[in-house]
């Protein structure tokens, strides 16, 4: 279904990441069930994939703070396993939710961090310093972080993966629970390291994430890859966009169903009173099926083309919507709305 | 520095963190301070007040206690601040750093120690205003001080192993007041343990509470005249069983918190 060429020791270089075969459970859960990652130096990789796919869990094993059942892992040139400390030492992490002290300002957060990468009291506060500067938050610097907004928590807890200039980077979910605005603010930081030759995974639940920031994409579901390529290629897969439409009444069901069938691949996928089908040719192939609707009789409520989603992609390459796993559902903070923000509504 | 100097520093810096937050959380600063002047206060003016022990002051007799009291549930601090850096992922940042391992630990149970220091200050302050005295010398004193201290300090890494195996601030919350409060109280923290019914008095005469406190009392002077002598060996050699008893602590639960501490779940 992929065009992915194995992993070899040489493509992931000394400043890359590369994981063989990854296995991780717990008790009857899977978390990875053989996962395999390479995310060349200088390199950007987007780990996409719903709730519970297993993200969270291959970034704790590449950052050290678990061990894989099975596989290897080496980060930066050094083995998880026989050498977490040197890995340590070369990677920066961002977890899942802002790991930062709430009770300390942002500059004693940043200063702590780096008073334990040992850079020495005057070193330490003067990064801290400027990293708040460049992550715009000298302003709220001597303010207690539980003053601060989802976004600016966010921002200094990324500052705090960059004190001490790690070659790698690992970012969990970096804009999950933010604001339209301070996503795309944390997406222009996210460029800027990308643009000074760092070396990224970011894991994400938006394909639109994946698709701004990744180079190279891998889509996993249930602890496994489900596809992986650039964002261009799984849109090729996915038919880049899709048509919604939503109905005034149930009895129109089963007729829009069969007549937007005919424009779209695979078989559209129903929630509600609302059809959503992948479909290829844009606005053309949208009118094309609302002509067709409409000489159908079939009443429209409202009309949409969306750009492609997780939703979309896990639609087409695994035939059913992504699942949020129920118990990383609850234990999850707030669940983000997969859906792009954006779409293109067309009058009807 | 070499491998222990660097240990020392990472675990300062951690706990000086804990101390920016003396002045920043309210709770932890009415914990500190407020709560034990109050209870200092209390005693003396309700219990101290109304019960009388022949030949001394049952309100000296009560501030052994107090203190013991008050320092062991300091070490509640330890638990819930690691379950709490747990839940908010505080935890998982200082893993994914280069440092001592042992130092985040070691680093958190030795603020208890500063928070007890200020706890234990204030404490004697206030002892010393309602009418405690210290009637042995200042080495003496200060042993007395210490011995409480050390005993605190061990009962902080019992937490320390409980706030990293249920992390959950408010499960530590209850478990700390469950265990720490019978501790604190079937002994002879507020009243002579020779009273009570014989289970409950065996129990409070082997009770490690009971030979700090006891200890602590001898230190400053504060045994009533004609308090007979404790009749068991803990009693008896109240600093030295104390000593043991911290040492034994300290030894099992310091490794275990370590070793809890390099596995726990990076997830949840
Ligand atoms: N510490 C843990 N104990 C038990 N199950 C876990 C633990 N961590 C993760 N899981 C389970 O492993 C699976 C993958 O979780 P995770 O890696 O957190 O997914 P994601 O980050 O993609 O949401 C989920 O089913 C989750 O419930
Ligand atoms: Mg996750």
């Amino acid at each position: 279904m992929h065009p992915s060429t194995h992993p070899s020791a040489a493509s992931a270089g000394p400043g890359g990441i590369e994981a063989n075969g990854l296995v991780k459970r717990y008790g009857d859960v899977v978390a990875l069930a053989g996962l395999d990652l390479v995310v060349p130096p200088g390199t950007v990789l987007g780990l996409l994939g719903p709730n519970g796919a297993g993200k969270t869990t291959a970034v704790s094993i590449l950052t050290t703070l678990i061990a894989p059942d099975a596989g290897t892992a080496v980060v930066a040139g050094a083995d998880v396993v026989a050498d977490p400390r040197a890995v340590r030492a070369r990677i920066g992490l961002s977890g899942q939710y802002a790991a930062v002290d709430e009770h300390l300002t942002g500059f004693e957060n940043l200063d702590m961090i780096g008073r334990l990468y040992r850079l020495g009291r005057r070193r330490a506060a003067a990064r801290g310093r400027e990293l708040l500067e460049r992550f715009s938050l000298t302003d709220a610097a001597d303010r207690p972080v539980k003053t601060y907004s989802g976004g600016m928590r966010r921002r200094l807890d990324l500052a705090a993966a960059l004190v001490a200039e790690p070659p790698v980077l690992v970012l969990d979910e970096p804009t999950t629970g933010l604001d339209p605005r301070s996503r795309n603010e944390l997406w222009d930081v996210i460029r800027e390291l990308v643009r000074r030759g760092s070396t990224l995974l970011l894991t994400t639940q938006y394909m639109e994430e994946a698709e701004q920031l990744a180079d190279d994409i891998v889509v996993i579901d249930h602890g496994r890859e489900i596809a992986r390529g650039t964002a261009d290629e799984l849109k090729a897969m996915v038919g880049g966009e899709r048509m919604e439409i939503s109905l005034h009444t149930d009895a129109d069901l089963d007729t829009a169903r069969r007549v937007v069938a005919r424009f779209c691949h695979g078989e559209p996928h129903i929630d509600g009173r609302t059809v959503a089908a992948p479909i290829s040719g844009g606005a053309q192939t949208l009118t094309e099926a609302l002509r067709a609707l409409d000489s159908a009789g079939v009443g429209l409520l409202d009309v949409g083309l969306r750009r492609p989603t997780l939703d979309d992609v896990f639609l087409v390459l695994t035939g059913h919507v992504a699942e949020d796993d129920a118990a990383a559902a609850s234990n999850a903070g707030p669940t983000p709305d997969r859906r792009s923000d954006e779409s293109m509504e067309v009058a009807v | 520095m070499d491998r222990i100097g660097y240990a020392f520093a990472d675990g300062f810096t951690i706990a000086r963190r804990n101390v920016i937050k003396i002045r920043r959380v309210p709770e932890i600063l009415v914990a500190v301070l407020v709560t034990p002047l109050m209870l200092v206060v209390m005693f003396a003016y309700v219990f101290g007040s109304s019960i009388d022990v022949p030949g001394g002051s049952y309100r000296e007799f009560l501030i052994g206690g107090t203190f013991a009291m008050t320092l062991i549930f300091g070490a509640t601090f330890t638990g819930v601040g690691l379950a709490d850096d747990m839940q908010k992922g505080v935890i998982n940042r200082f893993r994914s750093l280069p440092i001592t391992q042992s130092a985040v630990v070691f680093g958190r149970t030795a603020s208890d120690v500063i928070y007890n220091v200020a706890s234990l200050a204030i404490m004697a302050g206030a002892g010393l205003v309602v009418g405690w005295r210290i009637r042995t010398g200042v080495a003496d004193a200060l042993l007395g001080f210490g011995l409480l201290l050390l005993f605190a300090y061990a009962i902080s890494w019992i937490m320390a192993y409980v706030g990293l195996l249920v992390p959950s601030v408010e499960v530590v919350n209850n478990a700390s007041f469950i265990v720490i409060f019978p501790l604190t109280f079937i002994a002879n923290t507020f009243v002579p343990s020779d009273n009570l019914p014989t289970p409950l008095r065996i129990f409070a005469e082997w009770n490690p509470v009971s030979a700090v406190t006891q200890a602590a009392r001898e230190l400053f002077g504060n045994i009533p005249a004609g308090t007979p002598a404790p009749q068991v060996w803990s009693l008896q050699n109240a600093e030295l069983y104390t000593l043991l008893w911290s040492a034994i602590i300290v030894a099992v639960f310091a490794p275990l918190a370590i070793h809890r501490y390099r596995r726990v779940g990076a997830s949840r």
